[in-house]
């Protein structure tokens, strides 16, 4: 643990940066700023897991594991996502979310 | 000493977190994203998770973060400013979202945690002996479904990535067998 700050400022700033994220999701219009969103709301879970497991369960090695987890598959999902992105782009050449309906047909 | 470096750290993550969601310009919201990434970094190693800290470093800032300048870089004008959501939305948004960090919060400060003092250390082999342990308790089998998931994810975007070529040339191949 972090010697002088409590848990509760630790789970203040990461509620923060996940409002945060959430707010970029609803705003933004571009795929790419949605899917920097997308990770900020990631990091802001992990780092709870952690901060949980280190403070409240200091023996168990649970969080540690399950944050593991979580960067491999936002690992996996940023490049699947980035591939589908370039490869839109390379179709209707735009990134704009008004204009990924066109998939659809 | 500690508690400076903390407060430090939070005020950075959260101005760049906002920047990067406000910026108008995509490679610049991409590098302040940078910077919220190795924030979180320098947390790990604060509270003493050596091994989470460097896969943050790694995996995040090095591999994650590569990927999206490189898309920025590839579909993108530098110079280009981004549309955003109109000023009502967005005030509505903010609204929406800080209602609910005062449910967060509010949730979070009336519940009384059982933090346990401590200073203990974890070292990476205890991490990677509970990866692999098939004993109560050990994460083998997650272990190898995430593998697995990480394969068929990079076999999936190579394949997404490829597209149109891919599909032409197995077109070629068919007309090329019907010949036969």
């Amino acid at each position: 643990m972090i010697f002088g700050v409590s848990i509760y400022e630790l789970l203040t700033v990461t509620s923060i940066i996940f409002f945060i994220g959430v707010y970029g999701f609803i705003t933004r219009k571009n795929l790419i700023s949605i899917l920097i969103s997308i990770e900020l709301v990631l990091n802001a879970s992990v780092v709870n897991f952690v901060v949980i497991n280190k403070y409240l369960y200091p023996d168990m090695l649970q969080g540690v594991v399950f944050s593991i987890f979580i960067i491999a598959v936002a690992a996996a999902e940023t490049a699947l996502a980035v591939s589908i992105i370039i490869n839109l782009y390379r179709q209707i050449s735009s990134v704009e979310v008004k204009d990924i309906e066109v998939m659809k047909h | 000493m500690e508690k400076y470096i903390f407060y430090v750290l939070a005020v950075i993550m959260i101005v760049f977190a906002f920047a990067s969601v406000t910026s108008r310009k995509m490679l610049r919201s991409v590098i302040y994203l940078l910077f919220v990434l190795c924030g979180i970094a320098g947390l790990y190693f604060l509270i003493d998770y050596n091994f989470l800290a460097a896969i943050q470093l790694t995996v995040y800032a090095g591999g994650i973060i590569v990927l999206i300048i490189f898309s920025v870089l590839l579909v993108h004008h530098i110079e280009m400013e981004l549309e955003v959501a109109k000023r009502f939305k967005q005030i509505l948004t903010g609204l929406a979202c800080l209602a609910g960090l005062g449910v967060f919060l509010y949730t979070i400060y009336n519940h009384d945690f059982n933090v346990i003092e401590n200073s203990k250390t974890t070292t990476t082999a205890e991490i990677g002996s509970k990866l692999l342990s098939y004993e109560a308790g050990g994460f083998i089998l997650p272990f190898e479904v995430i593998s697995i998931l990480l394969l068929a994810a990079m076999v999936g975007a190579i394949i997404i990535a490829k597209g149109k070529k891919l599909e032409s040339r197995s077109k070629v191949l068919e007309e090329g067998s019907e010949k036969e």
